[in-house]
């Protein structure tokens, strides 16, 4: 049996960002992750936002990390050709009663280190957002808050870790974790048993039974839903920015943004729910995000809806992020609890875990780290010449398939060709787009089911949607 | 292609017919039941079948056709820029530009269906696409919701190929499709059809397992209490069609928010000169025969267009042509009283089932037209013909008036 330094258990952003990180080093890495994709749990269903890091409480695991990880995203975003964008935060209140807790989100971004806030008033809010409600009283604003694609985020990373040394086992869930007497960690799957000195437990929703099957039970992940709904591209100009409302006891409420694709998007609600599999949209819920929204923005679009979607934030119960190596199994190291700000934080919860990693082995730089990733070309943010250039190298860039949001045949066989290359619909979809616009696949997914057939010498009949 | 035709025929030879397909011929390809060209061809004919005549006469009349192209965009001042495997990219001038990009169905997110997302959900269409082109059966526990003529077809096709359609679902108080439609795919099958009934709930983690239908209020909000559980492991949806103008958009074409299609004139020119429109891509219809007719008049415009090079033959004269009680829109909507041809085809749908009523187009509140209708439905289209010697200089209304 291979022992591995170190195995992630978890291919989300958290798992991927820390696989990237520990990459660096001389050092064997295995992701494990029972979905047959990466980026298939929370990461894949969120508000896509890289928040400022007003939020959290100061002195937090949260705040430190989800300020450190904003600063991170232009230098890897340029690195890893991540599409990210910042377009700035408004969290808006209506009465004179609230103001004191848009002072407290103030006084929290001073202390958690963010750049540039300021508090405004609903005038001075409305000429720099004009789709907000006229009764809107005050806001606060953060320049620096962002948007991300969460998917290219995740693909990005675990490409570059995957380049860069790190394997990938995916369609492997794990059953058990043992410590044995030679002080490895035993790692047993649907695919075999796994050793390593390291377990990073990365599991989201799952967390705490993974973090069971090795340690005492010390915490407990709730799942709590959150509900969106996506808008056309043809809405996306109804806000500039993320707009949010003050904040609950569940969290940062329903925000309605323009993504960093141009789309409009607007949700979450908060649900705690039992079933950590759950992720099917209702009715009331939907209705309380039109509701909700209409509250801070006026004239949204919901007859462009073009999806709705449900994803579950992995909560914890000590509400911060639970980021140690367990106190009587030795390399065992839990990142859990990575509920909002999880995407914001995640590459500096990376660098917080290989820290952690060190304390168990010597880390050793490696000489060829390559820390670069180069995107797949993206045809519909080309200019004209740059179009034609790679059009006469790449004859299949001219081959449209997915009309609403113009994606080639080329940008797909380079979905299915890359390293953890698209093996289902959803992960091209993920990949590239191609069925995430206005006609959501109706038109494209007969045509990319035929290259996924091809490409992978299967069936028509067997390519899926998803797992 | 009837607008290439009728262009090439009425002295345009600079003609090129550009489309995103391998082939020409658009949805008909994929429509392999009969029932098409008993207007224009006097016969029932498969869609492949009506397409074929088509494309034989593009043959003969040797247009020009540049299939596997995807035109990304177009200027107000017809540059038109495509894409394409074989060529590259490109930009081409056009003195006229027919619009003819047909429609696309409404997905299951634009119709906030709450439940889970699991493979198994598809729009009627594709459906069809992947059993009759690709051979590919998508499932076997079949449930629809709307009752669209696409909707009423897979259904039928559905039990022709083995699986088992247990019930269509709509919204409406009526049927979305043809009367004949009903008749011919669900009555003869023995398939349900269960008006005001909307899906509730969509089951299944990777694969659908069943869906909720439940009954629906005057207002179609779902009744509590009606629900009723389908196992089922395929679910088609035929819940409407949205004109393709995102390129006419790019040409800076008005659109009309009750078609979601562009703003014509008697000749079908939008308000973009020399941009004209027809089929799907203006109004939804029915029948493609009406496709047809109403293409070969845009080819003919576009050709007088640059004849004409741009200039009416007579300086204009311009009435509107406005929806008044029972209907939605009507296509066109203005008319050139000085340029028009000897009669213009006013297209519309109305809002609700009428019986025994009549169409009553209204000039300056007088009816110069009534036409007595045994039954009206939204689901079909309305069609009347008016002479130019009828007209005066006032604005139309067209309206549902009472029996006669």
């Amino acid at each position: 049996m291979k022992i591995y330094d170190t195995i992630i258990v978890g291919a989300g952003v958290t798992g991927c960002c820390v696989a990237r990180e520990l990459s660096r080093y001389e050092q064997s890495v295995l992701v494990l992750d029972r979905e047959s994709d990466v980026c298939e749990g929370t990461s894949k269903a969120n508000s896509a936002i890289i928040h400022a890091g007003f939020d959290a409480v100061p002195g937090s695991l949260k705040a430190k990390l989800n300020v450190e990880g904003n600063a991170m995203m232009d230098a890897l975003s340029e690195q890893l050709d991540i599409p990210f964008r910042r377009n700035g935060a408004l969290v808006v209140c209506w009465r004179e009663e609230e103001l004191p807790v848009l002072r407290e989100l103030m006084e929290r971004g001073e202390c958690n280190g963010v750049p540039g806030m300021k508090l405004l008033t609903g005038d001075e809010a409305r000429e720099m957002e004009p789709g907000l409600q006229g009764d809107v009283y005050a806001a606060v604003y953060a320049p620096t808050s962002g948007v991300v694609c969460p998917f290219e985020m995740t693909i990005a990373f675990a490409e570059n870790a995957c380049v860069n040394g790190a394997q990938f086992s995916l369609s492997t869930e794990v059953q058990g974790i043992e410590k044995g007497a030679d002080g490895l960690l035993y790692v047993q799957t649907g695919r075999g048993e796994f050793a390593a000195r390291c377990v990073v437990n990365c599991a989201g929703v799952y967390a705490d039974k993974v973090h069971d099957m090795a340690c005492e039970h010390d915490f407990s992940i709730t799942a709590r839903k959150g509900e969106y709904m996506l808008l056309d591209r043809n809405a996306g100009q109804t806000v500039q920015r993320t707009i949010f409302q003050i904040p609950s006891a569940m969290g940062k409420g329903v925000l309605v943004t323009q993504t960093v694709h141009g789309n409009l998007l607007v949700g979450p609600t908060a649900t705690d729910i039992e079933d950590k599999e759950d992720l099917a949209t209702t009715r009331p819920k939907l209705e309380e995000v039109k509701r909700v929204a209409t509250l801070s923005v006026k004239d949204i679009p919901f007859n462009q809806v073009i999806t709705s979607f449900a994803g579950l934030r992995a909560t914890g119960d000590t509400g911060d992020f639970i980021i140690r190596q367990d106190d009587k199994v030795r390399g065992f190291i839990d990142v859990a609890g990575i509920e909002s700000p999880g995407l914001s934080s995640a590459p500096a919860i990376a660098r917080y875990v290989a820290r952690l990693v060190g304390e168990v082995l010597p880390l050793t730089e490696k000489a060829d780290f390559n820390p670069i990733r180069k995107g797949i070309p993206k045809l519909n943010q080309m200019d004209m010449e740059q179009r034609r250039r790679l059009i006469e190298q790449r004859p299949d860039y001219g081959q449209i398939i997915c009309r609403c949001e113009t994606i080639s045949e080329g940008e797909i066989l380079d979905s299915i060709r890359r390293p953890l290359g698209a093996t289902t619909l959803d992960g091209v979809k993920r990949r590239v787009r191609a069925g995430m616009g206005r006609c959501q696949a109706g038109f494209c997914s007969p045509r990319v089911i035929e290259i996924l057939a091809r490409e992978q010498s299967i069936a028509y009949g067997d390519v899926k949607k998803n797992g | 292609m009837a607008a290439a035709i009728e262009a090439k025929k009425n002295g345009i030879d600079d003609i090129v017919i550009l489309e995103r397909d391998v082939q020409l011929g658009g949805i008909l390809n994929q429509c392999i039941h009969n029932g098409f060209g008993l207007h224009t061809f006097k016969e029932e004919l498969t869609g492949p079948e009506y397409a074929g005549r088509f494309m034989a006469e593009v043959k003969r009349l040797e247009i020009p056709v540049e299939t596997g192209c995807m035109v990304l965009s177009i200027s107000p001042e017809r540059e038109i820029t495509v894409v394409s495997r074989a060529q590259g990219l490109r930009v081409i001038k056009a003195d006229a530009i027919v619009l003819a990009m047909g429609c696309r169905e409404r997905p299951r997110g634009a119709l906030n269906i709450p439940g889970t997302r699991p493979q198994g959900i598809y729009t009627a269409g594709t459906a069809q696409k992947m059993v009759n082109c690709e051979g590919y059966m998508p499932g076997r526990e079949v449930v629809i919701l709307g009752s669209g003529d696409i909707g009423l077809i897979m259904a039928r096709r559905m039990t022709l190929e083995g699986a088992h359609v247990k019930v269509v679902a709509e919204l409406m108080p009526y049927s979305g499709g043809l009367k004949r439609n009903i008749v011919q795919c669900l009555d003869d099958y023995g398939i349900p059809l269960k008006l005001s009934h909307t899906v509730v709930d969509i089951r299944g983690k990777r694969r659908l397992e069943g869906v909720t239908i439940a009954q629906v209020d005057a207002r179609g909000v779902p009744v509590p209490g009606t629900e009723e559980d389908y196992a089922c492991d395929t679910l088609l949806l035929s819940c409407g069609l949205i004109p393709e103008n995102e390129l006419s958009l790019t040409a800076g074409v008005s659109i009309n928010r009750a078609t979601n299609g562009p703003f014509v004139d008697d000749a079908l020119e939008t308000d973009v000169p020399g941009v004209f429109a027809c089929g799907n891509v203006l109004h939804v219809h029915d029948l493609v025969d009406f496709v047809s007719e109403e293409a070969g008049r845009a080819g003919r415009s576009a050709a007088a267009y640059i004849r004409r090079q741009g200039q009416k033959a007579n300086a204009p004269k311009v009435i509107r042509v406005q929806p008044g009680d029972g209907v939605r829109y009507t296509v066109p909507s203005t008319i050139d009283l000085n340029n028009m041809d000897g009669e213009v085809h006013l297209r519309f749908r109305v809002r609700d089932v009428y019986k025994g009523r009549s169409i009553r187009v209204l000039a300056g509140g007088e009816a110069i037209v009534t036409k007595k209708r045994k039954i009206m439905v939204p689901s079909e289209m309305e069609d009347v013909v008016l002479k130019r010697d009828a007209l005066k200089d006032c604005d139309l209304t067209v309206e549902i008036g009472g029996g006669v």
